[in-house]
């Protein structure tokens, strides 16, 4: 009994001693600034940055490869922290939301075919461009919702995405997945969208989509700084940080939204007045 | 003693639906008030247009010129005005660039066609010939002939197999073919002999097809050529499933027929290649069937290219019943389409018009571990497996499952009792990953 003990005890003190050397000998040295730097990143491993991970993007920091800025998701607060940790002048540009561009479910846009395959955008679009009869318009089958790290997508049960502006932090995941291509970065600050991607004559828009721009032009005769219209589509024009609002209310098919007044109908976002629901136009 | 037919492993039966055209001989369907034929009546570079709006062209003249090595000449389908020269619906979904012919009802030939005895020329020169007809594969998947027939050097054929498998439940195009011009078909073969020095030459008809067999064995009485009667079994007519099926030869993961000393060519492309060098005709007209419990009355028939669908159903007794799905092809590995508009290209080997009552829809269920598609893959894949990591974007462990070897026959998504959409999810790995092959 006493004999087993010993010996078995004799092993693991041999071994820990062994392992402790290795450990002292062997040991990576590590950056004391990246471990602060992890510390200050948020965590989520989305890799907005372009680096796998938030432990690769301190690593990529602390050598001096990437930009405090690249962290999206972080935010500005994020961005000075780690400014102030690798004693660089913080550049924080604005922040950006994502932004999808199209109000077209299935209440408002018809649909050329019934699709019966996979949930999956890119799957849907090769066949015959996908079922939806506008060539830009959402096809809601939720590619966007599943690449988001955040939870700030969802699907209408009207078939739209949605994109919190709460929870987005901008690391346009989304934007890259999309094969549509109708979600669009904007200045957070912007609260104003035009939410269409058509670029078809009004008189086509008309026959698919009851909410699309008809590029009839009104909201820029209201607003000339505000909003241009370009190959068919009306969209504003962020670069001009004055009010966008006048033309909101003349819309004449309701293509633009004010987010501060709340998110498109079905969406179970918070917002002020969820109740304001596009009305559709005849 | 029961006889054991060649065949391939895996497979399965889907219900054959041949018996409404199968007996019917091959018509001429009547000219359209408007042909409008496709640049792209093949894979490769689309031809480019040589005719003007307005300008008056004969059957059988170049109205495309082919661009590049793999492209060939595309040619008016009868004489007639051009009167247009626009994108039109193209039956692969997309709108592509077609020529617009009002047809003047004379059918008048090009002066320039004629034929040439085959036994007189080259190799080189059968290929030229053949590449200036503008013919393509007639099986649907209309690769241009004269590549096939061009191996390089260090890859020598020495099996010619002729397919008249004809596995898509519905489509009897093939088998009245073999039924009324084995003789045609007989001398396209020797041309692509001849073109090959092919030692070995075998045709390969399901055995659900008797007659045929007969005709072509009658056809090929002295020839050297060999018929043999396979098991009746879905995809029989895949490249692949054929060669083993006639060679015992397996084509390699990502390698080509020609790998294993093999080619295929179906018996449509065959009688095409025979009008072609025997009377200079080029590919301007092919045999489909038209079918379905949506149409009034099955037909096989002789088409124009570029005639509109809408055409051909008028030509059987129009619609019956409200369409829910047309398909042009089979129903196994055709493609739906959005209307009837579209016209017949040289790949079109039938339309299949099916209504509500003749959908099985079902919704979705969870996979359940049957195991069934993976008994029924031809290419031995694991269809589930692959379908799984391709809805969770994991492309590089769909590809690790040799997703790149699915031919898309449909037959896991047949079989399965889930309804599970396989075929969709391996078919959009492979786009994901050679999108991504191409970006690196
Ligand atoms: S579609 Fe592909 S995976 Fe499915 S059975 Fe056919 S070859 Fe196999
Ligand atoms: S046939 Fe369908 S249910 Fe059966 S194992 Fe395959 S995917 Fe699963």
């Amino acid at each position: 009994m006493l004999e087993a003990i010993l010996s078995l005890g004799g092993i693991g003190l041999t071994a820990a001693i062994i392992l402790g050397l290795a450990a002292k000998k062997f040991a990576v040295e590590v950056d004391p600034r990246e471990l602060a730097l992890l510390e200050a990143l948020p965590g989520a491993n989305c890799g907005a940055c372009g680096y796998p991970g938030c432990s690769g993007f301190a690593q990529a920091l602390a050598e001096g490869r990437a930009d405090p800025g690249d962290c999206t998701p972080g935010g500005k607060e994020t961005v000075e922290q780690v400014a102030r940790i690798l004693g660089v002048a913080a550049v924080s540009s604005d922040p950006q939301v994502a932004v999808v561009l199209c109000q077209g479910d299935r209440q408002h846009a018809a649909d050329k075919y019934r699709y019966l395959g996979i949930d999956d955008c890119n799957a849907a679009q090769k066949l015959i461009g996908g079922p939806k009869h506008c060539p830009g318009g959402c096809l809601g089958l939720g590619s966007c919702l599943r690449v988001c790290p955040f939870g700030a997508i969802e699907i209408t049960p009207q078939g739209l995405a949605v994109i919190s502006r709460e929870f987005c932090t901008g690391c346009t995941k989304c934007v890259a997945v999309c094969p549509r291509e109708l979600i669009r970065m904007t200045p957070a600050a912007a609260e104003v969208h035009v939410l269409c991607n058509s670029h078809d004559k009004g008189a086509v828009v008309r026959k698919y989509c009851s909410i699309g721009c008809i590029a009839c032009h009104i909201c820029h005769k209201a607003a000339p700084q505000a909003y241009i219209v370009e190959d068919f589509l009306a969209r504003v024009v962020y670069e001009h940080h004055g009010d966008a609002a006048p033309g909101v209310e003349k819309c004449p098919t309701k293509c633009i939204r004010d987010f501060a007044k709340g998110y498109p109908a079905g969406s179970s976002f918070l917002g002020p007045a969820s109740s304001s629901k596009p009305d559709i136009a005849a | 003693m029961i006889k054991q037919y060649k065949t391939f492993r895996g497979g399965l039966h889907p219900p054959d639906c041949k018996a409404g055209s199968a007996h019917k001989a091959i018509e001429d369907c009547p000219l359209p008030e408007e042909l409008s034929i496709h640049l792209s009546q093949h894979i490769g570079v689309p031809a480019e247009v040589c005719v003007a709006v307005g300008e008056r062209v004969l059957k059988g003249q170049a109205i495309g010129r082919a661009r590049g090595m793999v492209s060939v000449p595309v040619h008016a389908s009868t004489s007639g005005e051009v009167v247009a020269v626009e994108p039109r619906p193209h039956p692969s979904g997309k709108t592509l660039e077609a020529v617009v012919i009002r047809p003047d009802g004379i059918d008048e030939r090009h002066g320039a066609l004629s034929g040439a005895d085959y036994r007189s020329l080259s190799p080189e020169q059968l290929r030229e010939r053949i590449r200036g007809a503008g013919i393509v594969g007639l099986g649907g998947a209309t690769f241009p002939t004269h590549v096939k027939l061009s191996p390089p050097p260090e890859k020598s054929i020495d099996t010619l197999i002729i397919n008249g498998a004809e596995c898509e439940p519905y489509l009897t195009g093939d088998h009245r073919l073999m039924v009324e011009a084995a003789a045609g078909i007989v001398l396209g073969i020797n041309i692509f002999r001849r073109a090959l020095g092919a030692r070995r030459v075998c045709v390969g008809i399901e055995n659900n097809k008797p007659d045929a067999v007969l005709a072509m064995r009658q056809a090929c009485r002295e020839t050297g050529i060999e018929v043999v009667a396979l098991a009746t079994k879905y995809p029989q007519g895949a490249e692949k499933q054929l060669i083993y099926a006639m060679t015992g030869r397996e084509v390699p993961s990502g390698g080509l027929p020609m790998d294993v000393g093999a080619l295929v060519q179906n018996v449509g492309t065959a009688e095409a290649a025979a009008a072609a060098l025997s009377s200079g005709r080029p590919l301007i007209e092919r045999v489909l069937t038209v079918t379905g419990p949506g149409v009034a009355e099955a037909k096989n028939l002789r088409v124009r290219i570029g005639t509109p669908l809408s055409h051909l159903i008028a030509c059987c007794g129009g619609l019956k019943g409200v369409p829910a799905k047309i398909i042009v092809g089979g129903p196994m590995m055709g493609t739906a389409q959005l209307g009837l508009d579209v016209p017949a290209v040289c790949g079109t080997s039938g339309v299949l018009v099916l209504r509500e009552e003749d959908l099985a829809v079902r919704p979705e269920g969870p996979c359940i571990r049957c195991g069934r598609c993976l008994q029924v893959c031809p290419a031995r894949l694991a269809p589930t497996t692959i379908a799984a990591y391709a809805r969770l974007d994991r492309m590089s462990e769909a590809r690790a499952f040799n997703a790149m070897d699915c031919i898309e026959c449909g037959s896991c998504a047949y079989i399965c009792p889930s309804a599970i959409p396989l075929v969709q999810s391996i078919r959009h790995a492979k786009a994901s990953i050679s999108a991504k092959r191409k970006k690196h």
